[in-house]
Formats: structure tokens, C-alpha cells, sequence
């Protein structure tokens, strides 16, 4: 059994948590203070050697990428935060922004303080107002206690952090889509290269990471490389937020040693929901593709589950049991798509518009067989040739699925409509709900 | 432009706090964007202007930002926006019961208003918090492990003049306008209101602690 | 092969070498992908990329296999197809395209399959149908039949963007070559993408279309003061490189198919930048003109002027045989012989040719041949005028001039040669503008110095910034009309703009405005010599440069030599074969007019002159002069006045040579064959009938003598003006300085009969300064302007950031005719009222 390693989420259940005051009792802004008497290029080559590897979904190695930065010369570079969480499933950044916004913006001065930035930025989705207040109000205290501004610490370095919230719309979780809705543009990718690296935020050096990224610097600072390394596996270093949801009866965050498997979260999650059968999941979030319970011992690190055909993403476990119809899942996540491709590509903007037309038809019934095939052909139409990877992400559920479950597509077009009970799959019985609203009134 | 001469004069002003923000001025348009909605409710084409004249871009550079965002209406909106979670796991989960329930009992589709001005309908994409499916936001404040019957409590309070209360988060969800206003970037003093912490987002370390599990020191 | 970027620039450069389809190519490093394959004649198809946009990547359809060595140096493949038009050609790479790989074939197979599933079966009624791009890959790369059975995005159509440009959103590939051209080489973002995913669009903010709730906004914000969408002044550029039917004109839509037209290339007759154009006709008539791509000049832009303003010349008062007046006082249609039968007998008693003893009584004729003429033509007026009619009384300059104007233009520019170009001007560090509104007053020069922005420091003379020069960032040297050489004067060694004018390669750009202003163009000389910056002279008409060359104003014969030179005109008669020239100084073009109205001449001969155009009376003066020969393409108010009217070609209709303002020849055939001809042929017949062989039938008779003449030798030249500024007189108190100058769009006399480009046009508003406003009191947002004339004009006012006690007022748009009106120029002073 591997054990549950609580870091980023050890403070969530303290009082007040989110207050600066929680978060300095427990530790909080003593890896700034070291941090700022180190030689930055040291807090590089600490996180460098952790093995720290990206968060948001990519899992590209954080150290390397800082290092990526072309020498400083005397202009503006940044750091910005990629807080969009929009990825469907994925729903750990908001937690830990919510809970623990302090050990976020302690990582944020650790990582501007290395890289050499003077404002750094963090994006966060406009759909969580609750989560911008507590942030808002997390970059206030630390100015007030002198962990942001000028000479900090009397260190001579300043920061300024500004917290902007975005409108809605899943393609800025994009980093260089970010980057343009962050200069006010409608959030559509930026051709690479340049890289953000070189050619970011305003035409400057700039690093892009997810917040849980950011927020697990503070620990590696504070415990040491080694300490960070002692977690994991050999490729996948520390420890990692499993989000876990749907059909299992104790959903939640459940931090984690990167190369746990689902089988040992489904145990501390208690089970599946009703003791019902593991059907299909998703290792990390909705542009990842499908497993199955065959699945259930892969370690969740970057390579095993690589190696198995999936991506380990953003660790958004999304759990069906048995009781759900694919095909209306994998319809719904592709007319997510359809909603949310940005327009500029032609594969993604079009094909996803085709290809939810597919599935609606096939989800009704209306489908033929030749359907399935082209919806096949159409996600071979888009896969590699979209600008970004919106549109790979997008024929992922939809590949797999029918991998998986081709004879469930097929039904479909047989049956000529859904096999399976909706209601079976929800929390709630929907007739009882509705007498229950019978009731109400 | 018709903004009345103190309206836009309070605009004028909270537009510069957001511009002494960014470095670029540009930068400025989400969050102008949002304020102007916490002016007039929507994104007004006088809202368009005046966004245009603070960042320095034509109303086509404008309208082609806030045409983009989900979160920008172009009618006036209801006082709350009531979104139900209808992406794939909470759909699965109740979403789309709960959606289609609050939809009849409102008379109101997607992205329409009902007729007292009351209430917005959407259909929400994933708001990252599957942990709680099935999801409802309400002024983009939490209503966790919905269920009809309470999501149909929910829109009655807001339909009947009664404040209704987050699952997690503030204390009651502020009128559209307010909570446009924070969004713009400005506080409004209710961080620490708080409905104590969900379940979900323990259960981990609540399983850790139950077994002695930390990480190495 | 290896490509030259530049042929300006012969700098060493570094290439890279790669594979295409097995075939070796040397690229300068930077070059992509797709332009490296075209110079080896593969077609990779395409729709987003465009040379002289920024790479986009947005469309994918021009997918190609690419491999690249690694840090090690082993070629391996990348993972997925790459977009030629974005990648970058390197050292080593093997690219694969449709032709050699059939991973890109499928690749590219696939994107013209998803570009079709929503694009409509409309091409038989398409504008584009027969030059399309998208027709023609789906032709031969698509697939025969559609697999899309479900239902297809529709919108209403078409949606009007302007007046002129209508946009069919089904049609549309989203390409975003419209926006990006609007936005990176007009700097007009008056449309941009709309909404998001499969519902995104092109268009500008039209609350309608959008679902927006309210009205339109009207403000600074708006496009302009009117709020009028998509005023771009480049838009048409837009329609030519869509590469679908979506973006059309509403003056082409549905007139042609592309196979029934005849093309021709020639030059734009609308402005002093030669711009390189096509003439698109059927059956006699223009259908529309299109840019041509000539990268030294135009590169492939063109304005909506020199592509939609081709109508003037087959509206229903197009001149097709002579007109002589009758005893009745009537004109009627005569013979060409018996026309110029006519025309020369009245003309030689005018000019004392008559061999009588009335000649002693004449006094001579007065030729105004007007600015819009071709090297050709100017060159048969003056040589008709001093050789046929003795007289130096010739000017072209049927606008704001002076005598410093001509000193200035024979030292500096006449028979000077190709100087500043428009690629010195794109590449100059630094460019004062004065007296030159570079988008109004320039057309595509204002293009090429907004290619450079960001990079090039741009200052401007001028009483405000104007829209084109605030989008050319330009600093305002603030300066009232008339004190243009205070200004100048002004940039004393060692300020920063002395500095930067100091820059290698900087130019100094003067309009032809400056010529009302005294002093002006003296200190532009002082100014560039202080400074080592270079000279351009910037005029409106097509025709001014190459009338300089020619010799067609007073003081100046062919090549730049000074008329008042004994050894100018010794040279010039010696190679006429005459025995002298005439030595009397002649006239310019208000003296000519002011001469004839006090009937101190008795002919005039015009060529395409409008009197509306002239601060001078020119219709008193024709009413007045005995006799009137003119020489037009259309039945003009001229005509009511002539003795004799010669119907003459249009350029479309003729060939000849425009010299633009760089001093560039550019010659052009004729488009279309008519029995139109040229006014030198015309001058050729009269002259023969006045006795007289000018040898200037011909385009290549007159070439020949112009080449044989050259430019002014050592001693032959006019010495460089030297005035000083003129002291600011102060006026009344209701008296402002007028400020004005001619929009490009506006009711100049070859943009008749074009509303759709009208309608594009900036609404006319007079401008003032808070100040100003406050001080003559401002009431209902409306001025009066009244000047030398009882009549005057009224325009609703925009305060504008300016100079005090100045009023600017559009020359010649919608209700401000400002030199018919107020009979004044720029600098000079009107009354101005508040109210009507
Ligand atoms: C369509 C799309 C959506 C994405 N959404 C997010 C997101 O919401 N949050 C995030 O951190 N990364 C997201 N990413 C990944 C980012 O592009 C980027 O890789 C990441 O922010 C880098 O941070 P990291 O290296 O710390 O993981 C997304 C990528 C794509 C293609
Ligand atoms: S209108 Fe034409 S040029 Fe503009 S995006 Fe569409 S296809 Fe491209
Ligand atoms: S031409 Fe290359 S992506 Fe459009």
C-alpha cells in the first residue's frame, strides 16, 4: 500500500486555513527567507534536481524550463501562473487555491525570485469568484507583511504580483493562449516557436506553470531535493494531487506519491459506489485517453501510464462504473470541445463541429454503422493537425471509446437509441427526486 | 457614449486602478470588461466604447474579446446567473436531470433570462469541482452534490427574494453586478466568509491522518 | 537555386540548404518552408499564408512530412506533419510534401475535406468562381463526393462591412488574411474575428450580429466620427486576397466571371505613387481594377481609389468625337479635321501667328494642361505652347503654388532622377513629414512607412495628428498653416529631432502644400543640409512629376533647365530645330487665369482642369478670354465655356508614362482599345495645322527627344530658393487660420460615379481646438466658415487636440468645397462662426 503524503494539502483542514497567519504557523514563508539568501541559479538547480515535472497536464520538467530562459538582460521577464483549471475532471488547483492560496504565492516569489522577475501574474478562470477573493486577499497580506514589494526582506528584490481573473473559456488554460488573454486578446495559441521562454508575456522571457507546479517549489526549498526525490517514481519524482470523482463513494483529493495506482485510491476512497464494476476512467482529465479496469494497477506516473496508451495529464481520475453509457459520455465531452475550440484551425474548429453532429446522431439512435468509421476518419482528420492540442485532445475519448467499446457504438445504431438507464448512473434516483419536488411544491 | 457624467466619471476612475496594473495597457480589457458589466449588468455597446476608449483599440478589436469569453453577456443578465454543470461527469452524475428540472421550472433555456429578471440559465461547462458533482454555481459561487430538490430550492429563494447560501465559499452569493465588480478586480471584503471546508477536499488528508501517513520529513 | 530577398541589398546573406521533394534548394536562413518549395515550382497549397502577412499557421492546409537533424546532427522525422507556411527552412531538412509523402497528401486531403463540410455549393453564382483557390484544390486535391451528410452553418447573407466591401460569413474560410491585413498593414482594425469556435466569424462590431442589446456606439471610439464600420481607405485589398468568394465588392458583385475578362497591367492614374494595377474589361468596359504586384513600388496593395474609382471615364458625359461651337453659340459634334481647323485658326490670331497686321494686337494664349496628364502629354503642351504658340505661359500647377514652389522644384527635383524611394522611405530610421498627410494625401506611401512602424521614428508638421499619423505613431510638431517655416527653422542642431534627421538614411517628405506657405520650402533646403537627411517631394496628382520632367511650368523646360537660362534655351531650341524660345518669363497657372479674366489674353487652352478645384476663378476667366480650346475626356462645366472641345483618352485608353514621386518611370500600354486619343496626338494635329511639326505623336517620338534632351547641365539649372518666412499678420477676432487637405476618399472629379467607394468616405466635420471653440463660441456643434467668397461653409465640429486659432476643414468632401467656397488657401485667414 503506498501511503497518502500530504504537502500541499497539509494545512486544508486547519482553521481559517487560507489566512496568512495559519499558514506562517505552520511553516509558511520560511522557504522565502531561505530562498532569498540563496544564488538563484541554486533554487534553479534544486528544483532542476528534484525532478519536479510540470503539473498542468504536460509534465515537462520545471527546473529545465526556468533554464530555458535566454540570459538576463536588463528587461523585463515574468512569471505567470497558469491557475485556468479547466480541463475536464481536473479540480485541484481550485482546492488548493481556495484552502491554502498562501503556499501558491509563496511559491510564486521563491520561483520570480530565481528567475530573475520583478511582476509576475496569475491567471486564474473567471468562474470562481470565491477563489479570486481569497487570492486577491492572500497577495494583499503578503504585501503587508513584507513577503511581496520592494526590498523584500531586505533582500533588495522586489515583486509585484497582480491576480487576473479570465472570462470563460477553456482554450486560455493554453499557456501561450493564456498569454494572449492575459494581453487582452481573445485567448487563441500563439505559433511556437518562439517559445514563451524566449517570446512570452509582451514579447518577453517568461515562464508559464501550473499552480500546483509553483505551489510545490516552497516544500522542495524548505526539505530539500532529497527529501522531494525520496517520493515517486525513478522518471516521476514528489508527490501529486489524485482528484478523484464520479462512481466511487468517498470522492476527493487524495495527495499522493506520483506511481500510486487507481486500485489503491479506489480502496481509501471506498470503493466504487454500490460495490458496482469499474467500467472505463480517465487518468487525466477528458483529453486523455480511456481505461479501463484493466488499468487499475498502472503506477499513476508519467511513463506506466504512457506506456499503457494514456496520459497521466492532470491526475483527474474520473471514475464510470458500469452504469454509465460511453457513448453519452464521449458525446458530451466532444460537444465540450465543439464549445470551447477556439475557431482559428481549421481540424479542431471544424471537426469537432462535425464531429459532434456524429455522435449526437449515434447517441439518438439516428447513427449507421459507416458512422462510426467516419468518426474515426475524422479524428484522424484532426489529430496532429490541429494548431494546438485542443484538437488531440478532443479525438481522445472519442479513439479509445471506440477502441474499448465498439460493440456499445454499435448497439446504438442496433437499438436504434440508448441501451442504457440514465437515472441508474446519477446520485439520485430521478423519479424519487421528482416526487421529492412533488412534494417540495 | 451615454454613461451619466458620474457613472462614468466612477468608471473612468476604477479603469485607472485596473490599467496602474499591467505594465501594457492592452491588459486591461478582461478585467474592464468585467467592469462594465458590474455597471450596467452585460457587456453594453456603451460598455464597448468606453472599453475601447481606456485600452486604445477599435470597438471591432473589443467586441471581438468579449464575443469570446463565455462569461461576457450581451443582453442584459438576470441578477444571478444560475449555471448548471452539464459536461460529462456531473451530466452522468444528475447533471442533466438537474438541468432539465431548472430549465422547466424556470421556463428559461440556455443563456436566457426569466422574464422578472431574475435568473439567468446556463448550461456550465467543467468548473473544477468534480469532487462535488453534480455542480451548480450560482454567481459563480459553489452549490456541491446538487440534487434537483435542492437545486429547485435554490432558484425558488432567488425567484422569491431570499438570499441564498454557497455551499462553500461566501457567506450568501452577491447580486451579478457585485460579483462582476470582483471579478474586475476588486475586493469586497468577504474572503474569510466561509461554510467551513467541503468534504472532498479533506478526504485525503483525513485518510492520511486516520493512518499516521505523512510525508517524510 | 537561391533566392534573392532584396535585389536592394547585395549584403552577403546566410542560406541554409534543404531537401523538397528530392530536390536541393538554397534559401536565405529564415526563409519558410513554403517559399522554398515555390522556388523550386512545387505548389504547396494554402489559403492562410500570404507573403506579406505575418505566418499565421491558422488554416493547415498546407501540411507537409518535415525532418530535421537533431543536437547530433541524425535527420529524424517530426512526430506529425508540420505547416510549411510557418516552419522555418534549416540546414539538412528533408521535406515531403503531397507530392513524395502520402501522410501529408492525407493530411492535406483531411483539411480540404473539414474546409468543405461547411462551405456552400454556391460557385456558379460566386464572384470568385473561376479564381479560386479553394475551388481549385477541392478540384484537385478533394475528395469527389461529401461525406458530410448532417446540417451546415448558415448565415444571412451577405452581411455589408461598408458601403463597398460585403462579407458572405458561409463562404468563408477563416483564413484571417483580411484581418491581419487590416491590422498589420493598413493599421485599420475596423474588423477582427468574432464569437468563438464553429460560430466565429469575421466582422466589426455590429450589435446585430453579434446579439448585442443597445445601439451602436458613436464616439472616439467609433471607426470615425460618423461611426461608419470598416472606413478603411485599403479595404478592397481585402477582397483581392480572400482566397474564397467570402469578402466581395459591391461594385464587382456578381458584373463578371473571371474567364470572360481581359486583363491589362497598368498604372494608377490617382495619385503621385505609380501604383502598379490591373485593368479587368469585357466588351469594352471596365469592370474592375485590381492590384498588381510590383514589389519595388506597390508591393500588392493598392487604395480603394486606385481600385474602385474607375468610373468617371464611361459615365453618360464621356466626349467620343469633337465639339466645335456654332453660330448659334451651341456646341455641336464636327469632324476631327474640321475641329482642329477651328481650334488653330482661333488660336493663331490669338497668338499673333497669323502673318497680319492683327497680330500686333494679340495677346497670346494661355495653356493649362491640369496635373493629371502623362509625361507624354506634358511634354506636347509645353513644347505646343512655346514652340506652336511662343509663349512660356504654361502651368500645370492648378493648385496651391508659388515662385518659391517652382526655384524650389528646378534645383531639387526636376531632372534629378530617380532619388528617395519607397524602399528608403521603409527603411529611413527617421521621416518628417510636412505639408504631407501621408494617407490622405499618398496612398500607398503611407503603407510603406506604417511597414517600418515600431522601428522608424516618424515626425510630422502639421496643425494636428491626423488618423493616418497617429497610426504611424508620429510626433506632432505642432505648427498653424503658414508656419511651416518657423517650424522648420526651428530643428536647430543638437535638438533631438535634429538628431534623429541626423540618422543615416533619414528623409525629409514635403507635400505640395507647402507652397502656400512662404518660406517653407527654402528652409526644408537649409533644413537638409543642416541635417544630411534627404529630400522627397511628395505631390497629389499623377501627373506633377513627370510635368516637371517635361518642362510644363513657366520657368521650366525639359530636364529641369531654367527658362530664363539664354544657354537652357539655346540647348532646348537647338535640339527642337527652332531658332529660339521664347524669352518672356511666363505665367503661372493663377496668372494665366488672372490674365485671361482681365482679358490680358485671348485664348486659353485647358486640359483636364476643374474649376472647383481652383481658389482662382477660372470660370470668370474662361467667360471672359476670347477663345477656349479644351481638351477632355468628359462633357465638363470647362465645355460651357470652350470654342472648341477635343474629346481625348483616358489613360485606360492610351499609353504613356506616369513618373511618380520617386522620380520612377512607370509606362503603361494601353488597356483597352478605343479610337480614343492621347492630348498629345491631339497637340500633334494642331500643330501641324498651325504649321508647326512638333513630333509628338507618338509616346516613343516624344521619348526619343526627351532622351536625346537629358536633365539641365552645369549653368542650365534654377538656383535654389531663398525666401524667408512672412511674418504672421494678426487678423480679426472672429478670424481663424484656415488649415485643409483633400481626404483620399472625397468628390475629386475621377471618383464620380462611384457611390459605393463614396460611402466609404469620412464624414466632413470641421475641427477646432477646446480652446478655440470656447473662445468663438461654439453652439449645436456647428461651424460657419466663410472666406474671400460671399458663400461659405457649414460643418458640424470636432474638438480636436490642436493648434489654437486654427479651423480644418476637409478640400473638397461632401458640403466643403473649400477653395469654390471660400476662394482662399490653406494658411489663409476665414471667418468662423458658431452655429449656422
Ligand atoms: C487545451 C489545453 C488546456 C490546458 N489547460 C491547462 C490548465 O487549465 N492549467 C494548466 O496548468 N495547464 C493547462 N494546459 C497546459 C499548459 O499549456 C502548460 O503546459 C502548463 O500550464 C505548463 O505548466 P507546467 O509545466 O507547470 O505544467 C493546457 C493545455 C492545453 C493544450
Ligand atoms: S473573409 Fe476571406 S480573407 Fe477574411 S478570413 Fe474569411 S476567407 Fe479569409
Ligand atoms: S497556409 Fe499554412 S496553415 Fe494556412
Amino acid at each position: 500500500m503506498t501511503d497518502l503524503t500530504p504537502v500541499l494539502s497539509a494545512t486544508w483542514d486547519a482553521e481559517q486555513s487560507w489566512k496568512l497567519g495559519t499558514y506562517e504557523e505552520h511553516g509558511g514563508y520560511g522557504a522565502l527567507k531561505k530562498a532569498l539568501g540563496m544564488p538563484p541559479a541554486d533554487i534553479i538547480q534544486a528544483v532542476k534536481d528534484s525532478g519536479l515535472r510540470g503539473r498542468g497536464g504536460a509534465g515537462f520538467p520545471t527546473g529545465m524550463k526556468w533554464g530555458f530562459l535566454p540570459p538576463d538582460d536588463g528587461k523585463p521577464r515574468y512569471l505567470v501562473v497558469n491557475a485556468d483549471e479547466s480541463e475536464p475532471g481536473t479540480c485541484k488547483d481550485i482546492p488548493t487555491m481556495l484552502s491554502a492560496p498562501h503556499v501558491l504565492v509563496e511559491g510564486v516569489a521563491i520561483t520570480s525570485f530565481a528567475i530573475g522577475c520583478n511582476h509576475a501574474f496569475i491567471y486564474l478562470r473567471g468562474e470562481v469568484v470565491h477563489v479570486y477573493r481569497r487570492l486577491m486577499q492572500a497577495v494583499r497580506e503578503a504585501y503587508e507583511a513584507g513577503h511581496l514589494g520592494k526590498d523584500i526582506h531586505g533582500s533588495g528584490y522586489d515583486l509585484d504580483v497582480t491576480v487576473h481573473a479570465g472570462a470563460g473559456a477553456y482554450i486560455c488554460g493554453e499557456e501561450t493562449a493564456l498569454l494572449d488573454s492575459l494581453e487582452g486578446r481573445r485567448g487563441q495559441p500563439r505559433l511556437k516557436p518562439p517559445f514563451p521562454a524566449v517570446e512570452g508575456l509582451y514579447a518577453r522571457p517568461t515562464v508559464v506553470n501550473n499552480v500546483e507546479s509553483i505551489a510545490s517549489v516552497p516544500s522542495i526549498v524548505d526539505k530539500g531535493v532529497d527529501w522531494f526525490t525520496s517520493m515517486g517514481t525513478e522518471r516521476s519524482k514528489g508527490m501529486g494531487l489524485f482528484s478523484l470523482s464520479g462512481h466511487v463513494n468517498k470522492p476527493g483529493q487524495y495527495e499522493a506519491p506520483l506511481g500510486i495506482s487507481l486500485r489503491e485510491l479506489i480502496d481509501m476512497a471506498g470503493g466504487m459506489r454500490g460495490g458496482k464494476e469499474l467500467k472505463f476512467w480517465t487518468p487525466g482529465g477528458s483529453s486523455t485517453p480511456l481505461f479501463t479496469a484493466e488499468h487499475l494497477d498502472t503506477p499513476l506516473d508519467y511513463e506506466s501510464v504512457g506506456a499503457a496508451g494514456s496520459m497521466l495529464g492532470t491526475r483527474a481520475l474520473q471514475i464510470f462504473d458500469e452504469t454509465t453509457c460511453v457513448v453519452r459520455a464521449v458525446t458530451r465531452w466532444t460537444e465540450f470541445y465543439k464549445h470551447e475550440s477556439c475557431g482559428k484551425c481549421t481540424p479542431c474548429r471544424e471537426g469537432t463541429f462535425w464531429l459532434a453532429q456524429i455522435l449526437e446522431r449515434l447517441e439518438d439512435g439516428h447513427g449507421t454503422d459507416a458512422d462510426i468509421q467516419q468518426l474515426l476518419d475524422t479524428c484522424d482528420s484532426i489529430l496532429g493537425r490541429s494548431f494546438c492540442a485542443l484538437g488531440d485532445g478532443a479525438t481522445s475519448c472519442i479513439t479509445s471509446s471506440v477502441k474499448l467499446f465498439r460493440e456499445e457504438y454499435e448497439a446504438h445504431v442496433q437499438q436504434g437509441g440508448c441501451p442504457f438507464d440514465h437515472s441508474a448512473a446519477a446520485l439520485f434516483d430521478y423519479a424519487s427526486a421528482e416526487t421529492a419536488e412533488e412534494a417540495h411544491a | 457614449m451615454t454613461y451619466a457624467a458620474d457613472t462614468l466619471a466612477q468608471l473612468e476612475k476604477d479603469a485607472a486602478e485596473i490599467l496602474g496594473r499591467y505594465p501594457v495597457r492592452r491588459s486591461a480589457l478582461l478585467p474592464l470588461l468585467h467592469l462594465v458589466q458590474s455597471v450596467d449588468g452585460y457587456v453594453s455597446p456603451d460598455g464597448i466604447a468606453f472599453c475601447a476608449t481606456q485600452v486604445e483599440l477599435t470597438s471591432a478589436e473589443v467586441s471581438a474579446v468579449a464575443t469570446f469569453y463565455t462569461q461576457y453577456k450581451r443582453r442584459p443578465n438576470g441578477e444571478y446567473q444560475v449555471g448548471v454543470c452539464t459536461n460529462t461527469l456531473c451530466a452522468i452524475m444528475g447533471g442533466d436531470e438537474i438541468w432539465r428540472r431548472v430549465s422547466e421550472h424556470c421556463g428559461v433555456g440556455h443563456d436566457e433570462t426569466t422574464p422578472d429578471g431574475k435568473i439567468t440559465l446556463e448550461r456550465l461547462e467543467c468548473n473544477a469541482a468534480c469532487d462535488y458533482a453534480p455542480v451548480m454555481m450560482v454567481n459563480w459561487e459553489f452549490f456541491d452534490n446538487m440534487t434537483p430538490d435542492r437545486a429547485l430550492r435554490v432558484v425558488d429563494d432567488i425567484l422569491e427574494g431570499r438570499d441564498v447560501v454557497p455551499t462553500r465559499g461566501s457567506a450568501k452569493v452577491a447580486p451579478f453586478k457585485e460579483v462582476s465588480r470582483v471579478l474586475a478586480g476588486f475586493e469586497d471584503g468577504r474572503a474569510d466568509e466561509d461554510q467551513g471546508i467541503g468534504e472532498p477536499t479533506v478526504v485525503g488528508l483525513k485518510v492520511a491522518r486516520e493512518q499516521g501517513w505523512e510525508a517524510s520529513k | 537555386m537561391t533566392s534573392t530577398a532584396d535585389t536592394a541589398t547585395s549584403e552577403a546573406v546566410e542560406t541554409v540548404t534543404l531537401t523538397i521533394d528530392g530536390t536541393e534548394v538554397t534559401v536565405p536562413k529564415g526563409t519558410l518552408i513554403i517559399r522554398a518549395a515555390e522556388q523550386v515550382g512545387i505548389d504547396i497549397p494554402r489559403f492562410c499564408d500570404h507573403p506579406l502577412l505575418a505566418p499565421a499557421g491558422a488554416c493547415r492546409q498546407c501540411l507537409v512530412d518535415v525532418a530535421a537533424p537533431d543536437r547530433e546532427g541524425n535527420v529524424r522525422a517530426f512526430p506529425k506533419p508540420q505547416a510549411s507556411c510557418t516552419m522555418q527552412a534549416m540546414d539538412g531538412m528533408i521535406v515531403n510534401t503531397q507530392h513524395t509523402s502520402d501522410d501529408a497528401k492525407r493530411a492535406q486531403e483531411g483539411v480540404m475535406e473539414l474546409l468543405l463540410i461547411n462551405h456552400p455549393l454556391d460557385c456558379p453564382v460566386c464572384d470568385k468562381g473561376g479564381e479560386c483557390p479553394l475551388q481549385n484544390q477541392a478540384l484537385s486535391h478533394g475528395r469527389p463526393e461529401s461525406r458530410f451528410i448532417d446540417v451546415k452553418r448558415v448565415f444571412e447573407k451577405p452581411l455589408a462591412l461598408s458601403s463597398e466591401i460585403l462579407l458572405d460569413r458561409e463562404r468563408c474560410v477563416l483564413c484571417q488574411r483580411c484581418t491581419r491585413f487590416s491590422k498589420e498593414i493598413a493599421g485599420d482594425a475596423f474588423i477582427d474575428l468574432q464569437n468563438r469556435g464553429a460560430m466565429q466569424q469575421i466582422g466589426t462590431f455590429n450589435e446585430e450580429v453579434l446579439n448585442f442589446d443597445g445601439y451602436e456606439p458613436i464616439g472616439v471610439a467609433a471607426e470615425d466620427e460618423s461611426g461608419k464600420a470598416f472606413s478603411s481607405y485599403y479595404s478592397g485589398n481585402t477582397v483581392q486576397i480572400c482566397p474564397v468568394g467570402a469578402l466581395t465588392s459591391a461594385a464587382y458583385r456578381f458584373r463578371s466571371r473571371p474567364f470572360d475578362l481581359v486583363s491589362a497591367p497598368g498604372i494608377s492614374e490617382h495619385d503621385s505613387s505609380g501604383a502598379a494595377i490591373r485593368t479587368d474589361h469585357r466588351r469594352g468596359k471596365i469592370l474592375r481594377r485590381l492590384s498588381d504586384n510590383d514589389p519595388v513600388v506597390n508591393e500588392e496593395w493598392i487604395t480603394d481609389k486606385d481600385r474602385f474609382a474607375f468610373a468617371w471615364q464611361n459615365l453618360s458625359d464621356r466626349l467620343t468625337r469633337p465639339l466645335v461651337r456654332g453660330e448659334d453659340g451651341e456646341l455641336h459634334e464636327a469632324s476631327w479635321p474640321a475641329a482642329i481647323a477651328r481650334a488653330a485658326e482661333g488660336l493663331r490670331a490669338a497668338a499673333g501667328r497669323t502673318g497680319t497686321a492683327a497680330d500686333k494686337k494679340a495677346k497670346g494664349v494661355g495653356v493649362l494642361p491640369g496635373g493629371r496628364i502623362t509625361l507624354e502629354d506634358a511634354y506636347a503642351y509645353q513644347k505646343f505652347a512655346r514652340v506652336a504658340l511662343g509663349t512660356n505661359d504654361i502651368d500645370t500647377r492648378t493648385r496651391i503654388s508659388s515662385d518659391e514652389e517652382q526655384a524650389f522644384l528646378g534645383a531639387a527635383v526636376a531632372g534629378t532622377g530617380l532619388g528617395v524611394t519607397f524602399s528608403d522611405l521603409e527603411k529611413a530610421p527617421a521621416v518628417l513629414l510636412a505639408g504631407f498627410e501621408p494617407e490622405d494625401e499618398g496612398g500607398v506611401v503611407f503603407l510603406r512607412l506604417r511597414k517600418s512602424w515600431g522601428t522608424q521614428q516618424v515626425l510630422t508638421v502639421a496643425p494636428f495628428l491626423s488618423r493616418g499619423a497617429e497610426k504611424l505613431s508620429a510626433t506632432l510638431i505642432e505648427t498653424v498653416p503658414g508656419a511651416e517655416a518657423a517650424a522648420l527653422a526651428a530643428i536647430k542642431a543638437g535638438t533631438e529631432t535634429a538628431d534623429a534627421l541626423g540618422q543615416d538614411g533619414a528623409v525629409i517628405v514635403l507635400g505640395e502644400r507647402l507652397a502656400g506657405s512662404p518660406g517653407a520650402l527654402s528652409e526644408a533646403l537649409r533644413l537638409a543640409k543642416r541635417t544630411g537627411a534627404r529630400l522627397a517631394w511628395i505631390p497629389r496628382r499623377a501627373g506633377e512629376r513627370g510635368a516637371l520632367e517635361a518642362g510644363a511650368l513657366p520657368g521650366l523646360l525639359p530636364g529641369g533647365r531654367d527658362a530664363a537660362s539664354a544657354s537652357a534655351r539655346q540647348a532646348v531650341a537647338d535640339a527642337w530645330g527652332v531658332d529660339g524660345l521664347p524669352e518672356t518669363d511666363g505665367r503661372d497657372a493663377d496668372a494665366i487665369i488672372a490674365a485671361a479674366a482681365a482679358r490680358q489674353l485671348d485664348a486659353l487652352v485647358v486640359g483636364g482642369v476643374t474649376p472647383s478645384d481652383l481658389t482662382a476663378d477660372l470660370r470668370k476667366a474662361l467667360d471672359r478670354v476670347g477663345f477656349v480650346v479644351s481638351l477632355e475626356v468628359r462633357r465638363t462645366e470647362v465645355a460651357q465655356y470652350a470654342d472648341v472641345v477635343l474629346p481625348v483618352a483616358p489613360p485606360s485608353e492610351k499609353p504613356g508614362t506616369f513618373v511618380n514621386w520617386e522620380g520612377r518611370l512607370r509606362g503603361f500600354a494601353t488597356a483597352i482599345r478605343t479610337d480614343a486619343i492621347s492630348d498629345h496626338r491631339a497637340l500633334d494635329f494642331l500643330a501641324r495645322e498651325l504649321g508647326v511639326d512638333l513630333k509628338v505623336g507618338t509616346v516613343s517620338d516624344v521619348n526619343e527627344q526627351l532622351a536625346a534632351l537629358g536633365a539641365a547641365g552645369k549653368g542650365e539649372r534654377v538656383k535654389a530658393p531663398t525666401a524667408k518666412a512672412a511674418k504672421a499678420s494678426a487678423g480679426a477676432s472672429d478670424e481663424l487660420v484656415l488649415a485643409s487637405w483633400h481626404l483620399l476618399v472625397d468628390e475629386g472629379a475621377l471618383q464620380d460615379g462611384e457611390p459605393y467607394l463614396a460611402g466609404t468616405g469620412r464624414t466632413a466635420v470641421a475641427r477646432l481646438s477646446q480652446a478655440t471653440a470656447e473662445r468663438i463660441g461654439v453652439k449645436d456643434g456647428v461651424v460657419t466658415v466663410s472666406g474671400e467668397r460671399r458663400s461659405s461653409i457649414e460643418l458640424p465640429v470636432v474638438i480636436t487636440p490642436m493648434a489654437d486659432g486654427v479651423v480644418w476643414l476637409p478640400a473638397k468632401s461632401p458640403g466643403s468645397w473649400v477653395a469654390q467656397e471660400l476662394g482662399v488657401e490653406p494658411g489663409a485667414r476665414v471667418s468662423v462662426k458658431g452655429g449656422i
